[in-house]
């Protein structure tokens, strides 16, 4: 019942063997002891578990491990490099963006992707949209929108010329 | 060096590992051997449990153990008692049945433990508890505080004729019945405050193990209060001496008050984990947690006031029906009953009399959520005085105006429960009311009438108790090379304690917060603490960390005269340096620090190293107070309602991190609002959970929440030597009411003077629609028009 | 979530075959509604055939005023597709206001209508539109492929491959989410060919999506707000929850109705 299964996570190839029935999330934390992702809900609502797959924002407890063979995984482990944190995560970090942190890197990853989504100038309302699928229960949301809009202006003026900066 | 000390908004040390995903929450972790517990739990609200067959389950592969009530029974398992008492019905002590881990014999409410399975891993033991036959027989279940003492409504526990479990009564009511009889008006409301739950992103999660070695249970978990629950299971659960026990904490996904609460799951992995001797996993999942996390809230009640002929407050009745749940958790009484005093508000309110019932009902028992007693009061009491302006067509802000405690009358003895510390209420509605545009509300109200839309503005105007619960523990150990390292009691699960007790022993001992390290909290680092609750680390550890630093600089002081050649009478201590006053000669911390850690080099008898530990209590609680307005906007065709802003002055007394404060508001008005728009935990008749996962429970998005406004008007609290007062629950005590005011002010046009939480469109609609609906809506247009 | 085995193949064909010899399989594509209800064990099944690989069922095309969509589209891409934005931007809006940009990352317009939700928004255009969903089973009209709540015509063993969209003269999507779940509480889908009007709602409906024929006469009578004048959905077809009654989610059946036809031809909102 179980099978091998080869991704790049974090830009490492890894390969483990995994029962058919594992999520993502779970390949990512408890194969790989990547424990970053976070599981928030068992609905695939919360957001704690997006991790960046082959590109986009996905929730990994609502994917399939085995679906991922071959794919590139970016997690929250994956952002910084070195001492330096991606702008997204120092955004978050200068404007309080975080206080238990549990929703934290979901909310980072899917920071990364509308931001490359929509560039800098969005509207409140729209951003608001693009946060349907995090929660969290500590901000208020309030400094996480103060947060992505510095993230926005950091990632955007500095466009292209990190490419390693983990954002696929 | 102040440039890390009170008052700064540093950015939060912790962030720099939760941020790049190397938090250590409790999931995070797993030991080696470690095995998964799977906890069966009851599907009837009520129900006899005849017996449990286990015997095909416990032969399914990977299975380790199954145990059941009867298990616990025979090993004389206890459960967690209440920590509030009150008052029986007909007098004397009240009932307590404990909060037991596991149902035995009977099942008090669905989702209650009645089995627990340990396998090598979650699926495995799922498997095997599908397998297990439980012999239930339901019974009638009660489970609505409503019909709780109806004519022959189920019985929760035959001890409690009508489900009552307590009455308690508080202030003069002949007082208070003399006032009303004198009074110019009298108006009343009947208030119900929804059932929610704290729903932390982080769910409840518990690590048990055995340690074969030391032969005694350690417990990591995601918890607010680690010495606390230590002492119940130690006592309570499993009769045994506290230091037979360790708890530890790492990182929290956020608690709300709910992880304040002992839940059954911690003894329920420790005991399988010395049955399997191997760590024992657990990790609630969203859905068992809507099932068995401590539900909060969940009030009913009526609210008089009297008033003379200038609208001044002359006295307040009070009428309320508290839902307990099940089972008395350990502050489900606290929440009912402890925080009456608040009936006082920001008021001059010379008479208060208040009768609390607490039922009984076939539900998960009830524990805190951020404020805890105080939301469901004030709420009340601010539902009361805008119903009071809405029957006098007075200007809620002017009635409040006129009746608001005056900054000359601090300290204020209520005469009720409490004595304010300080605070200038007037000025915090001066300042909300403008940034609010309070006045030019009107004419926003008919912009949106013109639109079809009815807008509604509300006030919150609150104080509230905070550091009541005043002992804490802490330590300070400077290093050789001046390092320092230091311990409380509380825990960090996102109020940012690691960074805001960082900065206070900066300030204190001049020592750079990256020199600072933290400790985790765990019951082996110091034997004693309170843990994170009601809004009390800011105030308590402020003082607390500034004893125990006085004390290793009075130490210091010896150490550095002895290298400065002088008296200890002759040092200054500034900025982390000795100073001999006469000569100017210094020392720094670190090189007193290296002293202090070489006895050769000290005089004979005086202690070496440069260490402090101690428990401390300030001379009193704080009151931390707002201004809260909320706007509202409401399409009446859908009945849905838009937030458009936020505006909160508040007095926290002082702030260690402004920063980390607005973010206390942020989040704590959210939840507030998330509670007066759209949370509520609703149970079917036969006690069956309807809003069992986020598809149910409305939890607060980004796209339903505003832009928050937040203004300080900071009076030091006289109550402790920083005048810091605290910032925790204060938003959400706030929002509930300005939230709700909002909406009813909105609906104000309609004729209607009060609307129940939650604000869910389809209520909001069902309210608009009983008052006549858009016709009378375009009829109101008409004649403000 | 229960055990299963796991298998994918690279052509419809293959898929096809795998699915008629192992026992108890399902079809997996963007699994943002399939794999939920397994994992809370709500679903279960022997063997996973995932879609992953089928580009074939990927592309997005405009032909002949006619969109077809393959199945594995995602609703993210069908959002950003310029051809569906610019024939029929009313469901790039539907598709782009599905869920959560991660949701729409994953799922797939074939499983959203293989899958047959009654709240589901796919199913409201495809009735409006008149959309012919393909399967390996043949063509079906969406008049006769949704059948009720989770239940479509589409065969035992047959794998819906792309659906294809009339390009119509005017169309709106306006939703009403549930507070809670997010998904549609009522979902309408205006869509205008020259005089005839068709109207489809979802999340409304006790029984799933539904055409709501007696607007969809009054509006080719006259395509205008006040042609729904008077008019009423009927609260006896409608579901219930904590969330909104039948008197409910039959006023806002009327209420989306009258602001798609008044947005018709413009973007979908979100409500």
């Amino acid at each position: 019942m179980t099978n091998t299964l080869t991704m790049t996570v974090n830009g490492a190839s890894v390969t483990r063997d995994v029962p058919a029935n594992t999520l993502l999330v779970h390949f990512l934390r408890d194969s790989l002891r990547l424990t970053g992702t976070h599981v928030g809900c068992d609905t695939t609502q919360c957001g704690a578990c997006t991790v960046h797959l082959d590109g986009s924002a996905v929730k990994s407890c609502t994917t399939l491990a085995m679906t991922c063979e071959g794919s590139d995984v970016t997690t929250i482990e994956g952002l910084a490099s070195g001492d330096t944190l991606h702008p997204m995560q120092e955004a978050f970090r200068a404007n309080h963006g975080l206080q238990c942190g549990f929703c934290t890197p979901g909310f980072v990853m899917s920071a990364i992707k509308i931001v490359e989504r929509l560039g800098s100038g969005f509207d409140d309302t729209a951003l608001r949209e693009e946060l349907e699928g995090n929660i969290c229960r500590c901000t208020g949301y309030h400094n996480i929108m103060k947060s992505i809009r510095a993230g926005a202006e950091a990632m955007t003026s500095k466009q292209k010329t990190s490419p390693d900066n983990g954002a696929e | 060096m102040i440039k890390f000390g009170i008052g700064q908004s540093l950015a939060r040390v912790e962030d720099a590992r939760l941020l790049r995903g190397l938090g250590r929450f409790t999931d995070d972790i797993a030991p080696p051997r470690s095995v998964q517990m799977y906890v069966l739990r009851s599907p009837h609200a009520h129900a006899e449990i005849g017996g449990i067959d286990f015997r095909a389950a416990r032969a399914m592969p990977g299975v380790h153990t199954i145990l059941t009530g009867e298990d616990a029974a025979a090993d004389d398992l206890g459960g967690f008692p209440s920590m509030v008492p009150s008052t029986a019905p007909g007098g004397g002590p009240n009932f307590t049945p404990p909060f037991a881990i596991i149902a035995h014999g009977k099942a008090r409410y669905a989702g209650q433990p009645v089995a627990i399975v340990v396998a090598d891993t979650l699926e495995q033991a799922k498997d095997a508890a599908e397998a297990i036959i439980v012999d239930y027989e339901p019974l009638p279940a009660v489970a609505s505080l409503a019909d709780a003492d109806a004519p022959g409504a189920p019985l929760v526990w035959n001890e409690c004729p009508d489900n009552l479990d307590a009455l308690a009564t508080f202030g003069d009511k002949g007082v208070v019945d003399a006032a009303f009889e004198k009074a110019a008006s009298t108006h009343s409301v009947e208030v119900r405050i929804s059932r929610v739950s704290a729903n932390p992103m982080e769910s409840r999660t518990a690590l048990g193990e055995w340690n074969e070695a030391e032969e005694r249970y350690e417990l990591t978990g995601g918890m607010q209060s680690p010495h606390m629950l230590r002492a119940q299971l130690a006592e309570c659960v499993f009769k045994i001496p506290p230091n037979k026990i360790r708890v530890r904490a790492f990182d929290v996904g956020g608690g709300f008050g709910m992880k304040g609460v002992p839940h059954p799951e911690p003894a329920l992995v420790l005991w399988a984990a010395r049955k399997v001797r191997r760590p024992v996993r657990w990790t609630s999942e969203r859905s068992e947690a809507f099932l068995s996390d401590c539900h909060s809230r969940d009030h009913t009640s009526r609210c008089e006031l009297a008033l003379d002929s200038g609208a001044r407050i002359l006295a307040l009745r009070f009428f309320a029906r508290a839902n307990l749940g099940a089972y008395l958790s350990l502050a489900g009484l606290h929440c009912a009953q402890g925080n009456i005093g608040h009936l006082s508000g920001v008021y001059t309110t010379p008479a208060i009399y208040a009768e609390v019932r607490s039922y009984f009902t076939h539900t998960v028992p009830i524990g805190p959520y951020r404020g805890a007693g105080r939301p469901e009061a004030i709420t009340v009491l601010e539902r009361a005085i805008d119903a009071a302006a809405f029957d006098l067509r007075m200007d809620p802000a002017e009635l409040r105006r006129r009746n608001l405690i005056g900054p000359d009358q601090m300290p204020y003895d209520t005469g009720f429960q409490f004595t304010y510390d300080s605070g200038n209420y007037p000025v915090s509605q001066t300042k909300a009311e403008e940034a609010a545009g309070w006045a030019n509300f009107e004419e926003r109200r008919l912009e949106s009438l013109r639109r079809g839309k009815l807008r509604g503005i509300g006030m919150g105007h609150i104080v509230e108790i905070a550091a009541g619960m005043n002992d804490e523990m802490g330590a300070i150990d400077v290093e050789a090379d001046g390092s320092v390292t230091i311990s409380t009691g509380f825990h960090n699960h996102g109020q940012g304690q690691e960074t805001t007790m960082r900065q206070l022993v900066s300030e204190f001992l001049g020592v750079p917060p990256d020199r600072i390290k933290y400790r985790d909290s765990d019951t082996d680092v110091q034997p004693f603490g309170f843990g994170s609750a009601g809004s009390r680390a800011a105030a308590v550890g402020g003082a607390l960390f500034k004893a125990i630093s006085e004390k290793i600089i009075e130490k210091g002081k010896v150490i550095a005269a002895i290298m400065l050649d002088t008296s200890a009478e002759e040092i200054d201590f500034v900025d982390g340096t000795f100073t001999a006053r006469s000569t100017n000669r210094t020392a720094t911390l670190a090189e007193v620090a290296a002293l202090a850690h070489q006895p050769m080099g000290l005089p004979q008898g005086m202690e070496g190293g440069l260490s402090h530990k101690q428990m401390f209590r300030p001379k009193g609680p704080t009151f931390p107070n707002g201004c809260h307005i909320c706007e509202v906007e409401i399409d009446p065709e859908t009945g849905r309602s838009e937030i458009l802003g936020y505006w909160v002055c508040e007095d926290v007394g002082r702030s260690i991190n402004p920063m980390i404060v607005a973010g206390q508001m942020h989040g704590g008005v959210v939840q507030g609002l998330g509670q007066a728009m759209g949370e509520f935990i609703e149970y079917d008749e036969e006690g069956q959970l309807l809003t069992g996962s986020f598809m149910d429970y409305q939890m607060p998005r980004a796209l339903d929440m505003p832009q928050i406004t937040t203004i300080s008007n900071n009076v030091p609290s006289p109550n402790n030597p920083l005048g810091i007062k605290g910032a925790g629950e204060s938003g959400t005590v706030g929002a509930m009411p300005a939230g709700l005011n909002a909406v009813c002010n909105a609906l104000q046009p309609l004729g209607i003077r009060h609307f129940d939480m939650p604000a869910t469109p389809w209520r909001v609609w069902q309210a608009i629609q009983h008052a006549g609906g858009i016709e009378a809506l375009h009829k109101a247009a008409h004649e403000t028009a | 979530m229960y055990s299963f085995e796991y298998h994918r193949a690279e052509t419809v064909e293959e898929t096809l075959k795998l699915g008629s010899v192992l026992e108890d399989a399902r079809f997996l594509a963007g699994g943002q509604s399939l794999i939920p209800m397994m994992k809370l064990r709500f679903a279960k099944a022997d063997n996973i055939i995932d879609l992953r690989d089928l580009d074939e069922l990927r592309g997005i095309e405009v032909a002949h005023d006619i969109v077809s969509i393959g199945a594995m589209a995602r609703h993210a891409e069908v959002a950003a597709s310029p051809k569906v934005q610019s024939a029929i931007p009313a469901l790039a809006g539907l598709a782009g206001g599905i869920g959560d940009p991660m949701v729409r990352a994953r799922g797939t317009m074939g499983g959203s209508i293989a899958n047959a939700d009654p709240a589901a928004c796919y199913p409201a255009a495809c009735l409006a539109l008149g959309a012919t969903i393909n399967t390996t089973g043949g063509d079906i009209e969406a008049d006769d492929f949704f059948q009720g709540v989770f239940e479509t015509a589409l065969g035992e063993g047959a794998l819906v491959t792309g659906a294809e969209f009339p390009v119509p003269d005017a169309a709106a999507y306006k939703k009403f989410r549930h507070p809670a779940s997010r998904f549609a509480l009522a979902g309408i889908f205006v869509a205008r060919f020259g005089d005839l009007v068709r109207v489809g709602v979802t999340g409304a409906g006790r029984q799933g999506a539904y055409r709501w024929i007696e607007a969809e006469d009054a509006l080719t009578e006259n395509f205008a707000v006040n042609a729904l004048d008077g008019l009423h959905a009927d609260p006896s077809q409608m579901n219930s929850d904590i969330h909104g009654d039948e008197p409910y989610r039959a006023h806002l059946v009327e209420v989306m109705t009258r602001r798609a036809v008044l947005n018709a031809s413009a973007h979908c909102g979100d409500e």
